[in-house]
């Protein structure tokens, strides 16, 4: 009875967003001020229902009811409670139903922080992100319903969870990612309304900063939390892999990290207009080619859900009619949009440029390197695959390119920059990370290393111009406190995020470079040495887990005879299906990571295994962490709220367009 | 002469389409070096791979073919489609679902003896999933869906 309430649920919401999606439309196109007002409650009861869907198929999850499909599929009455709730997400419906529900807090949140902006405005954002809803809500109704019932007799128990998503990772991996992507519904949507409006103006940049700034913080963990997930479950020792599915989050991020820094010309200069919208269509196309290529099993991939063409299909109307739409949208009233063009050859405006087309680059040769099989297969019928390598070759000069001008763009001045004052600010920098690039991996290594050099002479000339930028920043002012004081969160947003750049970049170069691995066949008491640590297997014993059995190695790692780790490998297998599972054991550290894969268990009790040294590869997710926090503090920059403010009280009397008192900010992000 | 605005126009116009073809050129370039192609085992009992070019090769693991040295990690199994073998040879830790009678993939190059040098043997995370390339192998070659459970109608 009780899933059949969430299925009622599930319509009365479908209903909802079919109201939010079509009268504060209609309200905002006819002046119906009644209409428009109806998009916040409307907005509040999506959320509700979706919420109570969410909870009663949790409900099901948790007191296993496997009359739901689902249930039976993903969950198991030995499995710990907490992959039983969220095995939720572990299948295509539930996990479907997790994104739409998402995407409702999202339309919530703009529907409670919308305060300062003109009706119209709002009601044109919370209809076209309720017609989204409403084809997300048809999607599950017609294909993919998750409160399906097994009839006639449901099984006696379920048949697990994949044995690969028994993991914190899986717990914390997809919701994160879904909740960044579908934030770019939200930028998207804002984007649909200034164009239905013919109103690309600075204040709507202005608006959509902290949306973008804040999805974009989001995908970064969510990426990255996936990123560390394979990297420890998965086994083979990368935290990256070009896989197909892993390509669409990172083509989503590339084109929003061109966004936010698009979106802060055209707030600040009032250019790139029109780039700026298509750059938020295209994010959100992105988000959604993740979902389609996900749940139609398209491409061969691990992450693929079991394939059936109809959604595939569907979501593929969904991307074609929205995206399609928007799109159709644009190529009406772009022609009207006008963009000052007041800004030379050497200014800020013309490195962000830069940035955004390298990134614009880089994120059109993932796609296409992801996509090109099904398109080579298409025309051929012939299957091939693309490798890492392809990647790697365009990304790696790409960035090198790409955080050369980082340095460069935000000592920069709007419209005007003269070269001898950017030699004059940054020569010596310049020589200075080139200098200590040469020496600190000589000094370390002991040798000359090409990739060691150019990752740390980049990273410091990313830190070293942060340096100069904040002296510079802070000169004027009687103290240096005080200037630090006086600089805004937005500023800070940026130089962080650009951080973490830095420490990205040194954690990808150097491990890429510099881990090794070897793989072999140990006898209990056998040692093998990698680099300057030896191995030594020390026996296997057997232990119980909840829901598995295991044989546990014993491996102790030593640095010139000093002890400096014990690791536990484990290879399981899982009682429900039957599933054998290989668990990795991992010493983690600032500067490396020691890491121990095992393979298999011979007869005479020797086990095969890999071993790995992965220097500095926390310093990817550490870098991406910092760069996720900088964007966050810059949307939380005190003028987005202050204006707000400011707004509402003139929102009455006046319609948006004279932003032209701002005052000059420091930065980029400010 | 040029206004002067106009010529910055210009300038960023010849800028961003420079960087374009730059960008294009350097995408196609790597491209074109890093397609592998995939074949099945009768492709290459046919000849269609020269010896030498590295390639993805995918079937099933035939029953009973699998020969594991018991001193080191060096292990020789056959890849069927059934219709034709290839052998394969591959030095290292094999995946988890590497099963006889399962669908794999490898990637590698053909030596001189006909022997496929695997560098990478990949198996499905998913007990009843069976990889599309797999699948169209099994299909290229004509074997009788009704003899093994994946059975898909031939669509071209």
């Amino acid at each position: 009875m009780i899933p059949e309430l969430g299925q009622f649920s599930l319509i009365l919401a479908f209903c909802l967003s079919i109201l939010l999606g079509t009268l504060p439309l209609a309200g905002a196109a006819t002046g119906n001020g009644l209409w428009m007002s109806l998009g916040r409650p409307l907005s509040a009861g999506l959320f509700v229902f979706l919420g109570i869907c969410l909870f009663i198929l949790g409900h099901a999850f948790v007191t296993d009811d496997f009359s739901v499909r689902v249930v039976a599929a993903q969950s198991n009455s030995l499995l710990p409670m907490q992959y039983k709730l969220t095995a939720l997400w572990g299948g295509h419906e539930g996990s479907f139903l997790l994104w739409t529900f998402m995407l409702s807090g999202w339309i919530l949140a703009v529907s409670v922080f919308s305060g300062g902006m003109p009706r119209e405005f709002v009601a044109r954002v919370l209809g076209v992100l309720g017609l989204l809803c409403a084809s997300y809500i048809l999607f599950m109704l017609a294909t993919s319903n998750p409160f399906d019932r097994m009839a006639p007799v449901p099984p006696a128990d379920g048949a697990d969870l994949n044995t690969a998503l028994q993991d914190i990772g899986f717990i914390m991996h997809p919701p994160t990612l879904y909740m960044g992507y579908v934030g770019y519904s939200v930028v998207f949507a804002f984007a649909v309304a200034a164009l239905l409006s013919g109103r690309l103006d600075a204040a709507w940049a202005r608006w959509s900063r902290p949306w973008a700034n804040v999805s974009w913080a989001i995908l970064t963990i969510g990426i990255a939390l996936g990123s560390w997930w394979a990297y420890y479950e998965l086994g083979w020792g990368g935290w990256w892999a070009w896989d197909p599915v892993e390509n669409p989050p990172l083509i989503t991020w590339l084109f929003g990290a061109a966004l936010i820094h698009s979106l802060a010309v055209t707030e600040k200069r009032r250019v790139f207009k029109s780039w700026t919208v298509l750059l938020a269509i295209l994010a959100f196309a992105g988000s959604l080619l993740g979902t389609f290529i996900t749940r139609s099993g398209l491409l061969t991939s691990v992450h693929a859900f079991a394939s059936d063409p109809s959604r595939g299909v569907f979501i593929l109307g969904i991307l074609g009619i929205s995206v399609g739409g928007a799109l159709l949208l644009y190529a009406f009233r772009a022609p009207l949009i006008k963009s000052e063009f007041g800004f030379g050859p050497l200014s800020r405006e013309v490195f962000l440029l830069a940035n955004n087309i390298i990134l614009v680059v880089a994120a059109a040769s993932v796609f296409l390197g992801t996509l090109f099989p099904m398109f080579y297969q298409a025309l051929t019928g012939d299957l091939i695959s693309i490798g890492p390598p392809y990647f790697n070759l365009i990304f790696a000069p790409l960035m090198i390119v790409l955080v050369m001008l980082l340095g460069i763009g935000p000592i920069s001045r709007w419209k005007k920059t003269s070269g001898s004052y950017l030699r004059r600010q940054l020569g010596k920098l310049a020589l200075a990370s080139l200098a200590l690039g040469v020496a600190l991996p000589l000094i370390v290594l002991l040798e000359i290393s090409l990739p060691a050099t150019i990752a740390v002479a980049l990273a410091l000339w990313i830190v070293l111009t942060i340096g100069r930028d904040l002296l510079a920043k802070t000169a004027n002012k009687p103290g240096r406190w005080q200037g630090l004081r006086s600089l805004t969160y937005g500023y800070y947003g940026m130089q962080g995020a650009h951080f973490g750049v830095a420490v990205m970049l040194v954690g990808v170069a150097l491990t890429s470079w510099f881990s090794t691995e070897t793989s072999v066949l140990l006898r209990p008491g056998e040692t093998v040495a990698l680099g300057n640590y030896e191995f030594r297997f020390d026996g296997s014993e057997r232990v119980a887990g909840p829901n598995y059995q295991a044989d546990r190695a014993t491996v102790l790692v030593t640095r010139s005879g000093a002890p400096v780790a014990d690791l536990y490998p484990e290879l399981r297998v899982y009682l429900a299906s039957g599933t054998p599972s290989t668990e990795m054991a991992i010493d983690a550290g600032l500067t490396r990571d020691l890491f121990v894969t095992p393979g298999e268990i011979r007869d005479n009790g020797a086990w095969t295994m890999t071993v790995y040294v992965k220097p500095f590869v926390r310093w990817i997710w550490l870098g991406a962490i910092i760069m996720s926090l900088g964007a966050a503090l810059a949307a939380a920059d005190r003028r987005y709220r202050k204006l707000a403010g400011r707004r509402r009280e003139s929102a009455a009397a006046s319609s948006p367009g004279g932003q032209g008192g701002l005052q000059p900010a420091p930065g980029v992000g400010s | 002469m040029m206004k002067p605005h106009r010529r910055n126009r210009l300038g960023i116009i010849l800028f961003i389409a420079t960087g374009m073809s730059v960008a294009i050129g350097l995408t196609l370039f790597a491209l074109s070096q890093n397609i592998n192609m995939f074949y099945s085992p009768t492709a290459v009992a046919n000849g269609e791979v020269e010896a030498g070019t590295m390639f993805r090769i995918g079937g099933m693991v035939k029953d009973g073919s699998v020969d594991q040295r018991r001193d080191s990690l060096a292990v020789r199994f056959v890849t069927t489609d059934y219709v034709h073998d290839v052998p394969i040879e591959y030095e290292g830790i094999l995946p988890d679902l590497f099963r006889e009678g399962q669908g794999i993939v490898a990637e590698g190059r053909l030596d001189a003896a006909g022997v496929f040098q695997a560098s990478r043997v990949l198996a499905k995370h998913d007990e009843n999933y069976m990889s599309p390339e797999v699948r169209a192998a099994m299909e290229q070659a004509g074997a009788n869906p009704e003899n093994h459970p994946f059975r898909e109608s031939p669509e071209d």
